[in-house]
């Protein structure tokens, strides 16, 4: 028996299933980094449940020991609320993709977020329908050339992050799948009580090779990343002397150069987690004008769904007799 | 006490209370039904509202009845035709004249029968003057003026003081049926707590309309008296086919020892299940309004996977919108519920009115070889056995259970014998906890996997969609273990039909010329149909199923102890076409879809049609 009380290791969260996806995709690494970052959590194992919906991605339960359930296109979000509202003390991970979570189950995540469910949403964003082979997808952008979209996809890409600040999350946070950050992010994510979004720029080595190299590349990573940090100056670059800065008279940022033109350290914005208006600022940057915005973006908590669900339930535990009693009774002799 | 007029004693009595959506006649059917089962009397009722929420006023579309069946002896039907037709304004009279017996009596509030009322109401003249109504009793009384002077001292508005209309009608017409007032002025008084002119002046409407009765001359009209019906002693109260459903579910749940989560979406005609759980959380239901139809399924598939009873409701839409989520969980064999009140279709149809279409649907409805087991209810009280059942069907075989109802079912009412509470069953559903040699699709001797439940120490495991290994639970694409796999679920559904009772013949003979089949909610227009051709001295029986899937083991048997089946149900044939198809008999169809209830005397010629062909 897998006592709760044993002190778990990386390992003793693979199960003993094949790992099927493609050689080199970035979802090993992230598989890599939610084994090691579970033991660390102090949650029995068999409280862990991990769901998801349909795609690559979602066949990441079946490489866990943990509880799950691998269930339909979209409908992971919808699910996994039904394991909280039934028993909230289960930690649950839902698994998903930039297809099942934003396309066929948009509707189910708008309303996840929304209610604040207390659970972690992983959501590996890889630009692309991989699973059915290639297809655009509802984060790619404009102009991918797939098989559906020869001539180029002439959809605008969503933003998961700006759909999720819309839809009312209280935490946000982005990151890449082979960052080693990313076990710190998903700590985080944890700590949270409520929705715990965590977009996690994947790699589809298969039809979408090199969608996040202007990021990722280590040659200019420095350049294109800007790792936020709670009451830190939101600086980056090779010397951490690019920061960002609001522009003057307006509500958007810009890179400045610390030394240059004037600019000190007090110029540059301080990276404040609750702050919503920043968090959509820092959300909708893009590379290669802007650095991509990496952490924990937003964090606000606002009590949970199930909890307060269970807060209603009165302290009197009736007998079925009053209830079939309710309404007006008469009695034949 | 004042003196009576002589009372004339009737058996039965129907009564249509018919006016504008915003007259409040769902209201006032209702008050009347209390007093009547107060009164002692068996009873059924029909609720019968347009689907828009307030059309405008005066137009037919925008008309709201509510019918009454009320008798000294077995009441089984809302009844096909009504004796009184209380008629607030021309459209009322309009839309509802054509369901009046001949001779049959019209309770018409003059007043509103104006010029501007009658041309919304598609007149060219006045039908209680230009001989429209010569075939009935009409009874033409200024209630609107009546009104306002019961309520004159109040000082209310004269849109509010018109508002209490209905109990002044109500009043009357208690008068009539010599009804007890005491119900309805408890119910004024706690309704209107905050607003005591406002109960001061329903209550004024209600008695002046009662002393009207008892003091006027009205001419041909008299007060009747129907003698309570003979029932069983004990506690009794009105039940809708919606209270059976909810109070079983919760029944139920007590039994198995799980509680239940109820998620749903708002649909036509099945939201009031919805309505009525979601404030009884103290009795172990967690309700969830889902953002759709799909997300409801789901919501309740992942409860059951966490140990509660996930359930779901929803009308024909959005069971269409559910199969793919019935799929996993028939796949995953969890236990679920799904709720399907139907109502006329296809597409949006006609949402407040009955049909019975819905039946191939929920036996196939899904992609793939998914066989669940399906239910129907067939009347109020019967609602609250049937959920039951579901619950344990559910919850001992691992299964998917739909339970069938209607737009019609789950607003009938009837009076319902209070069960006692030691006598409410018991079947605990236990969850698995033993790791020795522990897979999820391990089967037992019925067929049934375990329910293993996230928490549980050492029995983690992953489930899904995909098909999974027969010795192991983990995915397979193997052929010959797909037909195994199939072959089990299906095995599983079928021996549910060891564990349920053995189809009976409600009534007639056992075996003969002919037996009337019929399913869910026309119940009671079938039953009433054959007695009345048994009364005739015509050899029928009738068979009333209540398992669908799986059908009764004997059920063949016993159809094929007939030389006739006849089935009659709310659509083109659909139990007909399963049991031609299952058991090679020819049976015959009588089938109705007008959104209506099967009509006894429709059925009665056609036993007599059948019965005259095998001659």
């Amino acid at each position: 028996m897998t006592g709760s009380t044993v002190e778990l290791k990386a390992k003793d969260f693979a199960s003993d299933q094949e790992v099927r996806w493609c050689p080199g995709c970035g979802d090993y690494a992230i598989l890599k980094a939610v084994q090691r970052t579970l033991p660390g959590l102090g949650v029995p194992k068999e409280n862990f449940v991990f769901v998801s919906g349909i795609g690559c991605s979602s066949r990441f339960p079946y490489y866990m020991s943990t509880y799950g359930f691998h269930t339909i296109h979209g409908r992971g979000p919808a699910i996994a609320t039904g394991v909280k509202v039934a028993n909230p003390e289960l930690d649950v991970w839902l698994i998903t993709g930039d297809g099942d979570a934003l396309s066929i189950g948009g509707n189910h995540l708008i309303h996840l977020l929304r209610r604040n469910v207390n659970l972690q949403v992983l959501l590996f964003n890889n630009e692309i329908y991989g699973l059915t082979k290639g297809q655009y997808s509802p984060t790619s952008k404009r102009g991918t050339r797939s098989p559906t979209s020869p001539r180029g996809s002439v959809e605008h890409p969503l933003s998961a992050g700006w759909l999720a600040m819309g839809a009312g999350a209280h935490f946000v946070a982005r990151s890449i799948d082979t960052a080693k950050e990313l076990t710190t992010v998903l700590t985080r994510a944890h700590e949270h009580k409520g929705t715990s979004l965590v977009e996690i720029l994947q790699n589809c080595i298969v039809f979408n090779d090199g969608v996040f190299e202007a990021v990722t590349d280590r040659a200019t990573a420095a350049d294109r990343q800007i790792h936020v940090e709670h009451g830190k100056p939101l600086v980056f670059g090779k010397e951490k002397n690019l920061g960002l800065k609001l522009k003057a008279g307006s509500l958007t940022v810009e890179v400045v150069t610390i030394g240059g033109n004037g600019i000190t350290t007090d110029d540059i914005m301080v990276h404040n987690e609750k702050d919503k208006v920043l968090a959509a600022l820092l959300l909708g940057m893009e590379a290669p004008e802007f650095p991509v915005a990496l952490g924990v973006i937003y964090c606000d908590p606002a009590p949970t769904y199930e909890q307060m669900l269970y807060e209603q339930v009165r302290e009197e535990s009736p007998t079925l007799d009053s209830l079939l009693n309710r309404g007006q009774t008469w009695e034949v002799v | 006490m004042t003196t009576q007029k002589q009372r004339e004693t009737v058996e039965t009595v129907v009564i249509r209370f018919a006016g504008d959506s915003g007259d409040g006649m769902q209201l006032t059917g209702n008050q009347f039904t209390v007093s009547t089962a107060l009164s002692g009397n068996d009873l059924a009722t029909f609720p019968d509202y347009p689907a828009e929420i307030r059309a405008p006023v005066g137009t037919t579309f925008g008309v709201s009845s509510f019918q009454i069946h009320f008798g000294s002896h077995d009441i089984l039907t809302p009844g096909d035709s009504v004796d009184v037709l209380v008629a607030m304004n021309p459209a009322a009279l309009k839309v509802n004249l054509d369901t009046l017996k001949v001779g049959g009596l019209i309770v018409a509030d003059a007043d509103s029968f104006t010029d501007r009322n009658l041309s919304k109401a598609g007149y060219d003249s006045n039908p209680l003057v230009d001989g429209t109504v010569a075939p009935y009793q009409l009874l033409e009384l200024e209630v609107s003026r009546f009104t306002l002077e019961a309520v004159a001292e109040l000082k209310l508005s004269k849109k509010d003081g018109l508002r209490c209309k209905n109990f002044w009608t109500l009043g009357l017409l208690m008068w009539m049926f010599d009804r007890p007032r005491d119900p309805v002025h408890e119910w004024i008084n706690k309704k209107f707590a905050k607003r005591e002119d406002l109960a001061r002046a329903n209550t004024a409407a209600l008695n002046a309309g009662h002393i009207y009765g008892e003091t006027a001359e009205l001419s041909g009209v008299t007060g009747y008296s129907v003698a309570p019906a003979e029932v069983a002693p004990g506690t009794y109260k009105t039940i809708t086919g919606t209270e059976g459903l909810a109070q079983g579910l919760v029944v139920g749940a007590r039994a198995a020892e799980t509680e239940v989560v109820f998620a749903s979406y708002p649909i036509t005609p099945a939201s009031p299940v919805l309505h009525y759980l979601a404030d009884l959380k103290e009795y172990g239901v967690m309700t969830f309004q889902a953002e759709d139809e799909i997300a409801a399924a789901c919501v309740a598939i992942g409860a059951s996977f966490a140990g509660k009873l996930g359930i779901t409701s929803s009308s024909g839409p959005g069971i269409a919108l559910k199969g793919e989520a019935i799929g996993l969980a028939v796949s995953t064999e969890l236990p679920m519920i799904i709720i399907n009140a139907q109502r006329a279709g296809p597409s949006t149809g006609m949402p407040t009115k009955a049909e019975q279409a819905d039946l191939l649907q929920a036996l196939h409805g899904r992609n793939g070889e998914s066989p669940i087991a399906v239910l129907a209810a067939a009347t109020p009280s019967d609602s609250f056995e049937v959920a039951i059942e579901a619950v344990r069907i559910a919850t001992h075989y691992m299964t998917p259970v739909m339970l069938m109802t209607d737009s019609y079912l789950v607003n009938a009412a009837e009076p319902w014998l209070l069960p006692n509470a030691d006598d409410l069953p018991s079947f605990p559903a236990p969850k698995a906890t033993e790791t020795e040699g522990f897979h999820p699709f391990k089967r037992d001797e019925r067929g049934v996997r375990p329910w293993a439940v996230p928490g549980t120490p050492g029995l983690e495991h992953r489930i899904g969609g995909l098909e999974k290994g027969f010795d192991s639970g983990n995915i397979s694409y193997d052929p010959t273990n797909h037909q195994q796999m199939t072959d089990a679920r299906a095995a599983k559904i079928e021996a549910i039909a060891d564990d349920i009772p053995k189809q009976t013949v409600d009534s007639g003979p056992q075996t003969g010329k002919l037996v009337v089949v019929g399913w869910g909610s026309t119940h009671g227009s079938i039953k009433t149909a054959v007695a009345r051709a048994q009364e005739e001295g015509l050899e029928v029986s009738h068979v009333h199923i209540r398992y669908l899937s799986p059908l009764p083991r004997n059920l063949e048997a016993v159809l094929k102890g007939f030389d006739k089946v006849l089935v009659s149900e709310m659509n083109s044939g659909q139990l007909l076409s399963m049991l031609r198809a299952r058991y090679l008999i020819p049976a015959v169809g009588h089938n109705r879809v007008t959104g209506q209830l099967i009509r006894v005397d429709d059925l009665v010629n056609q036993i007599r049609n059948v019965l005259e062909e095998t001659k």
